[in-house]
């Protein structure tokens, strides 16, 4: 590994290389820091610094495995624009202490918790009914209203470590995306009594759309389910009662209203040391991650580079807290072949960043849910309405879950 | 905050020189470049550049408010719980309390459908005293078409709050209290609006109706990729100005025909076109609103204005409290008003379609020719 890919500051690198360090493997020689502070003319601590950042990144490159991971992630660099020092950055975050053998993933993805959409069919195209079996034998389903199954996304990061959820949700105008973004919100909350994650909800708003007597209603009708379900299936359990208020639900989402772009990097910035202040944080939705950059920018090439930063960076959020995010994105028209189609926007290099997208659409008199990319769910689309007491399965559906 | 200067953040010293050497005066250049490129151009190992930038975005961050302490402050704070009753008891009803503050609502449809009359009779209603319904405050009209009519406006005051109106000086308070602008280009509507902001702040003023963006635009640009450019600044500023003086905005929109070129379909659709359930976006109507796609997203709220077999239906066609339900009105000499307020919830493509069908009924009395007027000829 060459000394320019070593993430120090520029005059820092100027120095070494001047002074003939050129490779990894020549710092290795080097068995004190006040040494190379001589020969580079630089204070101890800096030399310090150099020689931690060099050992940091020799480890990781001495292993077999990450060599592969190093090529595999220069070559997604190149992909997205980024700086190989940045990715080779992120490299020694992940270093391989952290790495997991696919059974092992298997298995944390089966613990993993999820959250509902409240729409059945939804959920199950969304790899949903079968991680909640027990649920659906006890006649959940008949219920019509699935509290308990699963909006699951993963993301199987180029590191191999565990699974985050990450989804990007695109529509037209009307087609329910805020809606679904509430419900997201309030569902996180269900306790886990009630197969819920009993978490709570950061809600990024950039449009204002976000209504708080819409999340009240939603919330309400998520309660009155869950004491629906209570008197069904749980008759002998008495002290299972629902002592939540809609209040409560309300409380719990913590809500930022973002004006420009720069806020809403800042606040992705931010939102890790939020994070650690609020641990119980199970979900961040960003409705929607757009808007602010279809109207501020010119420079098109920054504006890739900013947005692919801010996606890495809650990626990496995601991750470390183990949370599932979900982006909500407007659509635009594309030209292509000769015709005019919807797309979503904010070009081609951002559909890179998102692992799992789902595209809402009309088709006839229904609202349909399309899993347009994921690695690790089929295509399939399913349908879903919007009810005064928020999503909910197509009114009209039995056989509706059409796989592609 | 995006603009706050690096200088008045307390950074360290050292790297707060930095930054000012290199020129990065405000939050949002730091913020616009990768950490990598910060490194670059300030000559600073990673740590100083991450520390720099978490500081920076602290400050520049919003502070976070619960769902729950938003509601109560909008009840406490805000009349009538942040919506503004637009008479109509049924749309009322199904709005949450009539028209949200903060967000813009748009109305669309076909030309005399009515869209005037009801901005008319909205800041009409908003000027009135609290204790009739209003918000008792100024109101804002930008009259881009040169429809508003004051005597029009007068008549539906008098027909509709007799006992306000038949006083001289009252009408004579309650209409000063509603300010005309009549911008002729899209340059000086940009500076009425940048001047808006300040009197919203100054003048008590409690509402803004915007008739029409639509005829701004397409009076200047040609379709495609320059017009959505134009109106992307208008359509921040407006959301924006709706949401920091927390007044209602209302804002019409003209129809158009549908283009061969308008998009309704995702490419994933069609390609799968053997399944029976593909059925392709047939609309019987060939009307869609005039300005685009980027714009309805920004609306919140979308009332379509429509006629079907000789009757007018309101219609709510895209809200985040309401289903899609649509109400017959009929427009009378006191103003708009519906003649059901049980709405008849509309199901798929019919939500966004846009009928215009036949002609619909004038029950105007005689000698309101400016009303008859207007646009009937382009009807079938």
């Amino acid at each position: 590994m060459e000394i320019w890919r070593l993430p120090i500051s520029a005059s820092q690198r100027g120095k070494l290389i001047s002074a003939g360090y050129t490779s990894l493997s020549s710092l290795s020689s080097i068995s004190s820091s006040s040494d190379l502070a001589r020969e580079l003319k630089v204070s101890e601590s800096e030399a310090m610094n150099i020689l931690k950042v060099a050992s940091h990144s020799r480890g990781s490159e001495t292993s077999n495995a990450s060599c592969s991971i190093v090529e595999g992630i220069y070559r997604f660099s190149s992909i997205i624009e980024f700086s190989c020092r940045q990715a080779s950055l992120y490299l020694v975050k992940f270093n391989l202490s952290r790495a997991q053998s696919a059974w092992d993933m298997l298995h944390d993805e089966e613990s993993l918790m999820h959250i509902t959409t409240s729409s059945a069919d939804l959920d199950n195209i969304l790899g949903g009914g079968i991680h909640c079996k027990e649920v659906t034998e006890i006649g959940w389903s008949s219920l019509s209203l699935i509290v308990n199954s699963v909006l699951k996304y993963k993301l199987t990061t180029a590191f191999g470590s565990e699974s985050i959820i990450f989804m990007l949700i695109g529509g037209v105008p009307g087609i329910g995306k805020t809606q679904l973004g509430i419900q997201i919100a309030v569902n996180v909350q269900i306790p886990n009594d009630f197969g819920g994650l009993g978490g709570k909800a950061v809600y990024i708003d950039t449009e204002g759309s976000f209504m708080v007597e819409r999340a009240f209603q939603i919330a309400e009708a998520c309660i009155e389910d869950m004491s629906e379900y209570n008197r069904f299936l749980r008759k002998d359990f008495q002290e299972c009662k629902i002592k939540m208020l809609p209040q409560d639900i309300l409380e719990n989402i913590f809500y930022f209203r973002i004006c420009s772009y720069t806020e809403q990097i800042a606040l992705i910035n931010y939102l890790d040391k939020f994070l650690s202040e609020h641990k119980d944080v199970k979900v961040i939705v960003v409705d929607s991650v757009t808007f602010h950059f279809r109207q501020d920018f010119d420079d098109m090439a920054l504006r890739t580079r900013v947005l692919s930063g801010m996606a890495l960076k809650l990626m990496n959020l995601a991750k470390r807290f183990s949370l599932a995010v979900v982006l909500l994105n407007q659509v635009t028209t594309k030209h292509t072949e000769a015709s005019f189609q919807l797309a979503l926007a904010l070009g081609d290099s951002w559909s890179h960043t998102c692992t799992n997208r789902i595209v809402l659409y009309w088709n006839g008199n229904e609202r349909y849910a399309y899993i347009d990319k994921s690695p690790s769910l089929r295509s399939a689309s399913a349908a879903y309405s919007v009810t005064a007491r928020g999503i909910r399965n197509s009114s009209s559906s039995c056989k509706r879950i059409k796989m592609m | 905050m995006a603009n706050k200067l690096i200088s008045e953040i307390p950074l360290p010293k050292s790297i707060a020189n930095v930054f000012s050497a290199r020129n990065i005066s405000t939050a949002k250049d730091a913020l616009s470049l990768t950490e990598f490129e910060l490194m670059e151009l300030l000559d600073v190992g990673l740590t100083e550049v991450r520390s720099a930038l978490s500081q920076i975005s602290e400050i520049v961050a919003p502070p976070y408010q619960t769902a729950l302490s938003l509601m109560e402050q909008r009840f406490q704070n805000e009349h009538l719980g942040g919506h503004f009753p637009t008479g109509l008891k049924g749309l009322d009803a199904a709005l949450c309390g009539g028209i949200p503050f903060g967000v813009l609502t748009e109305l669309v449809g076909p030309a005399g459908i009515g869209k005037t009359q009801f901005c008319l009779k909205l800041s009409l209603l908003a000027s009135l005293p609290t204790n009739y319904g209003g918000l008792d405050g100024r109101v804002i009209y930008i009259d881009v078409e040169s429809k508003f009519s004051s005597r029009r406006l007068l008549e539906i005051g008098l027909r509709s709050f007799p006992e306000i109106f038949q006083m001289k000086e009252m009408a004579q308070e309650m209409a000063g209290r509603i300010l005309v602008l009549r911008p002729t280009s899209l340059a000086e509507f940009t500076q009425s609006l940048e001047q808006i902001k300040v009197s919203l702040l100054q003048n008590q003023v409690k509402m803004l109706v915007i008739d029409s963006m639509a005829a701004l635009v397409s009076g200047e640009h040609e379709q495609g990729a320059r017009r959505q450019q134009t109106l992307s600044w208008h359509i921040s500023f407006i959301k924006s100005l709706a949401e920091f003086s927390r007044i209602p905005v209302v804002v019409t929109n003209q129809v158009r025909s549908r283009n061969h070129d308008d998009a309704s379909r995702y490419s994933f659709q069609v390609q799968s076109r053997d399944g029976a359930i593909e059925t392709p976006m047939q609309y019987d109507s060939h009307l869609v609103a005039a300005l685009g796609i980027q714009w309805a997203h920004a609306v919140t709220t979308r009332l379509v204005l429509e006629a079907k077999s000789g009757e007018r239906f309101i219609k709510v066609a895209k809200s985040p409290i309401s289903p899609p339900l649509a109400f017959p009105f009929h427009i009378t000499s006191s103003g708009i008003s519906l003649l059901s307020d049980d709405g008849k919830e509309v199901m798929g493509p019919e939500i966004n379609a846009i009928h215009c069908q036949g002609s619909f009924p004038q029950t105007l009395d005689a000698g309101h020719n400016e009303i008859m007027n207007f646009g009937m000829e382009g009807l079938h």
